[in-house]
């Protein structure tokens, strides 16, 4: 039994992973050049309450049951996750009437702790909130990550597993012969293949025309966002949500698992997908500012330390694409709109379930479903730290001073996979400080060279074209 | 008649000075608050004067490049054929901060030196910026 | 776990901090130097331009060759240096310095600390410009380091954003080096940096200045393709219909620079002008032990200017060390009309104060005053990029101190 998984987000990465258990030949494709460098890469990074979910859809469904899944998944996979809790902030009746509404629906669909707190304790709780807030919705379950870190986890474990993973590997075509699915081609060659399941994220939509499957039908959603340095922390201290409107939770303003402050996003319907789609505007940006000042009106834009877009995968109707299809061994996890990062890990369970019924598979017990994080020396206490210099010198070696990131755990991330600058980056946070690289990027560059044996000019940030030095000063 | 304008350079002021020629000859000097102002402007109309700094390249050094400098200002025109003859040179480390890698740089009468010291042995690359 | 103690420790390598730990072991105090990087010396190496030590030195060098002349007064001063290592945290209860470098973590237990770690560069994401994230975006100062210390060439067609000095350093040096560099834009009327660097960077080699220019969109999805720039009126407002294209593959940001101060800033403030600790007529911050110096304060104009600050920030935390520097009452002062960057914030009065200002527009003619002209100097073509230094004697400290608020202001004539 083969079988492929197209695209290394985090929904595809956790299919992957789930796959493995039953000991069959998993391959993981991905266009990028490494994991999670698609709509994983920019989202809000929130674990969803689910309350915002309407109930007997399948969103609500497998938000509720991923939401549960969290706290071990992070315990197994050794990830951070953090389950700070969230407040829906309402500023007159008709926000409290939302507030009512909001807890009604959520308790039908079996989200617990729901709890709706008068003003006087949501700014004891929350002292920088606007003080003309009138109450809040209290969710205790709303939980941040950071979607990668999920990923990359999820994908190092498979790995461990017997996992192959295709980088840099574009799906081009499915071969579909009487009906069910023989194989794909990619830029790399064609691959045999007993099952194919489309995780495709923004290019669901032509993974699926390939089988010759009609849906999902997608349409890309713009989101920017604002990162703030780890000054404004304080700024909150759970996920802030304003009152819903009709096609959005609004413009958020959350810490991350971090320490900084994550404003935004935005939600801009685009006509189609095109390779600029991820740029901010200057409207979009001024509306995040608005939107977040609404909640804490003291907060400072002048920390920003990055600015960025993500485009989400958003499907007609609304509803995730998720189970088999007319193609027999063909299937989908697509339109994974939010709360698709929270839904991912019941997605992934309940995919792999079926395939397994589907083909009489059975799990193994050799599935290790552990995962060792590599150390990350900020979070050390002194023993550890020494311990681990004492074992090799280069954890000694602060290489970004905003995140205090080492040699040493740069050289572990790119020996467990990073190729590039923003590998480096997202799987040890060096360069997203507050300098941005300004300080460490050079050395990041180096060291990247270095390990891998290609000469600096061969780096890319991404893969693929965007080196970050042209040549030689003196060649 | 031709008329030259300069920002002077000689103190924070900046004075806007206009210098008017006939062919090469100097006819006036104006806009200037002080006589370094008109010393300054007859130099740039006549033989603009820079020293420059840039690197070469490093043989077997602890770093690739040496910065070097021209230890006397030289003419302003000879500033390309300076950077075309410095892309072809190379030293060997080490390098001496003040060694002088070209005597007389293009007949100017200025040494191309080091402006700092290079170490021969190659430490490891990836520990320092 | 392994500790020292010290009677002053310097945090930082730069011309701020070899000065200050001269100064320290020159007075008899036993000083360590602490500095993260493999060599001291700090950004001074990697500006390789001359234009360094005319006051301090009263010759011109360049950055290395300064930066090696500190480092000479610092080997015959006597004082330790500690390379490779880097603070990860200063308790300011016990004044226990946690540090870290490849010989394991230790603990610095000193009497005294000056603090000079210098600037980091506000980075891209601070100026919220449009567009997508392509690669080809530095800051000056990487670019810098790319260029003079790793032989590595950023782009081939080159604009900057922002005509402080480095920017206009940097202009030069990638013309020198075969780069196409289109332009130079800055937001003000003015130019950020010397006018020197104006003439000498840019004029001579035809590279433009365009003033009250911004930046309002860059473009490219995997390297940048092209920047849109536009007029901006006198807030600083881009004006519609001044948008024009410029073809780049590289854009130099050149757009501020922060003190790098946050690992003290929790426990002495910061001023939110300077962005540094507030510091007294002796460098002193407001944890009596912690001196602060050089561009971790404030961002200087000159590294003279820094080199002389981290002597005296040196001297006094000697001083400290050796018998506790009475506490006496020190005179808050504030910023009055034309006052942007403002060193120090107290005056004490027991020693003269040499103030540091920076006027946030160019003046032909002005007039310094503190403390409604107890002590006033007349000033000749002040500029934004060069700092105003104005001394208060003793005596002028001792009239300050019976007014109810000292102010700083700069009036225009």
């Amino acid at each position: 039994m083969r079988i492929g998984v197209i695209g290394a987000g985090v929904v595809g990465a956790l299919i992957a992973r789930e796959l493995c258990r039953y000991g069959i030949e998993v391959h993981l494709f991905e266009r990028e050049e490494d994991v999670s460098f698609g709509v994983s890469k920019a989202n809000s990074g929130v674990i969803h309450g689910c309350f915002h979910e309407k109930p007997g859809t399948t969103r609500a469904r497998f938000c509720v049951e991923g939401n549960a899944e969290y706290t071990a998944l992070a315990r197994e996979l050794d990830f951070p996750f953090k389950r700070i809790g969230a407040h829906v902030i309402a500023f007159n009746s008709d926000d409290v009437a939302a507030l009512e509404r909001l807890k009604a629906q959520g308790e039908e669909i079996g989200c617990a702790g729901l709890e709706i707190i008068d003003r006087e304790e949501i700014l004891s709780r929350e002292p920088r909130v606007n003080p003309d807030v009138r109450a809040a919705l209290w969710s205790p379950t709303v939980g941040i990550v950071e979607p990668w870190d999920v990923a990359i986890a999820a994908v190092e474990n498979a790995c461990a597993n017997g996992l192959v993973l295709h980088l840099g590997t574009e799906v081009t075509g499915i071969r579909v012969t009487g009906g069910r699915v023989t194989g794909i081609a990619t830029d790399a060659g064609g691959f045999s293949l007993d099952a194919v399941v489309n995780a495709a994220g923004l290019y669901a939509d032509r993974v699926a025309r390939m089988a010759g499957v009609d849906r999902p039908v997608l349409h890309p959603r713009r989101g920017e966002y604002i990162l703030l340095d780890k000054q404004a922390a304080g700024t909150a201290n759970s996920v802030l949500f304003p009152a819903p409107t009709n096609n959005s939770k609004g413009i958020l303003v959350l810490p991350t698992v971090d320490g900084n402050i994550l404003l935004g996003p935005t939600a801009d319907d685009l006509p189609a997908l095109s390779p600029d789609a991820a740029a901010t505007s200057s409207v979009g940006l001024a509306a995040v500012v608005s939107g977040a000042k609404r909640l804490v009106p003291g907060l400072d834009p002048r920390l920003t330390i990055k600015t960025f877009a993500g485009v989400r995968p958003e499907p007609a109707g609304g509803e995730f694409v998720v189970g088999p299809t007319v193609v027999r061994g063909f299937y989908q996890a697509a339109g994974m709109r939010s709360p698709g990062l929270t839904a991912a890990p019941a997605v992934a369970r309940y995919l792999s379930r079926e395939i397994a019924a589907e083909f009489g598979l059975e799990e193994k017990s050799a599935f290790d479903p552990q995962r060792k994080s590599p150390p990350r020396f900020s979070e050390l206490d002194e023993a550890a730290r020494a311990a681990l210099i004492e074992e090799d010198s280069s954890y000694g070696r602060i290489v970004c001073r905003c995140n205090e990131v080492t040699e040493g755990e740069i050289v572990a991330a790119i020996r467990r996979g990073a190729r590039t600058v923003d590998g480096v980056k997202f799987r040890t946070r060096a360069g997203f400080g507050r300098c941005q690289g300004g300080f460490c990027t050079a050395r990041i560059l180096t060291i990247l060279s270095r390990e891998l044996g290609v000469p600096p000019e061969e780096v890319t940030v991404r893969g693929k074209d965007d080196r970050i030095v042209v040549g030689r000063v003196r060649p | 008649m031709k008329e030259v304008n300069l920002t002077c350079i000689s103190c924070p002021l900046g004075c806007q000075i206009t210098v008017r020629m006939n062919g090469d000859r100097i006819v006036s000097v104006t806009g200037n608050s002080c006589p370094r102002g008109e010393a300054y402007a007859r130099q740039e109309v006549t033989t603009p004067m820079r020293v420059i700094a840039t690197s070469v390249k490093v043989e077997g050094g602890s770093l690739p490049l040496v910065s070097v400098k021209t230890d006397k200002p030289i003419p302003k025109r000879l500033i390309p054929e300076l950077m075309g003859l410095v892309k072809t040179l190379s030293v060997s480390a080490p390098v001496r901060i003040g060694q002088v890698l070209v005597d007389d740089v293009l007949d100017t009468g200025a040494n191309l030196v080091a402006t700092r010291r290079v170490g021969a042995e190659r430490t490891d690359p990836g520990t320092r910026t | 776990m392994k500790s020292y103690r010290t009677d002053v420790l310097v945090i930082g390598g730069g011309a701020a901090g070899l000065a200050a730990a001269s100064a320290a072991a020159e007075a008899g105090r036993e000083t360590i130097l602490i500095e993260r990087e493999d060599s001291p010396g700090g950004v001074l190496e990697q500006c390789i331009h001359p234009g360094f030590g005319v006051h301090r030195y009263r010759e011109e060098l360049t950055g290395p060759e300064f930066a090696a002349r500190l480092v000479e007064e610092l080997d015959a001063s006597g004082a330790e240096v500690l390379t490779g290592r880097s603070v990860l945290a200063i308790d300011p209860k016990t004044r226990a310095v946690e540090t870290v470098g490849p010989e394991g973590v230790r603990t610095i237990r000193p009497k005294a600390v000056v603090f000079a770690t210098g600037a980091r560069e506000r980075p891209f994401g601070a100026l919220r410009i449009p567009g997508p994230r392509p690669v080809g975006i530095f800051t000056a100062g990487l670019a810098q380091k790319l260029v003079n210390l790793h032989n590595l060439l950023p782009g081939r067609r080159a604009l900057i954003l922002g005509s402080g000095d480095i920017g206009l350093i940097m202009a030069r040096r990638l013309h020198l080096e075969g780069v196409e560099v289109v332009g130079v834009l800055e937001l003000k009327p003015f130019p950020g940096g010397l006018m020197r660097n104006v003439v000498q960077c840019l004029d001579d080699y035809e590279i433009p200045l365009h003033l009250s220019h911004t930046v309002i969109a860059v473009h490219g999805t995997k390297r940048l393709t092209g920047v849109t720039a536009a007029r901006v009126d006198e807030t600083g407002r881009p004006i519609t219909g001044t948008a024009r294209e410029f073809a780049v593959d590289t854009l130099i940001l050149s757009v501020g620079l922060i003190p790098e101060a946050e690992l003290i800033g929790r426990f002495v403030g910061l001023d939110p002008i300077n962005r540094g600790p507030c510091v007294d007529s002796r460098w002193r911050t407001r944890a009596p032990w912690l001196f602060a110096a050089g561009n971790s304060v404030a961002v200087f104009d000159l590294v003279d200017t820094v080199a002389a600050a981290g002597e005296s920030a040196g001297r006094f935390a000697a001083r400290f060390a050796e018998n506790d520097i009475p506490e006496v009452r020190k005179i808050p002062i504030s910023r009055g009309e034309n006052v942007l960057h403002l060193v120090p914030t107290e005056i004490d009065p027991g020693v003269p104060t040499l103030i540091h200002l920076r006027v946030p527009r160019p003046m032909q003619r002005a007039q310094v005053r503190i403390g409604e002209g107890i002590v006033s100097r007349r000033l000749i073509g002040v500029r934004p990029a060069e700092m105003v230094e104005v001394e208060v004697p003793v005596e002028a400290a001792e009239e300050l101190a019976k007014l109810a608020d000292v102010k700083v202001e700069v009036v225009e004539e």
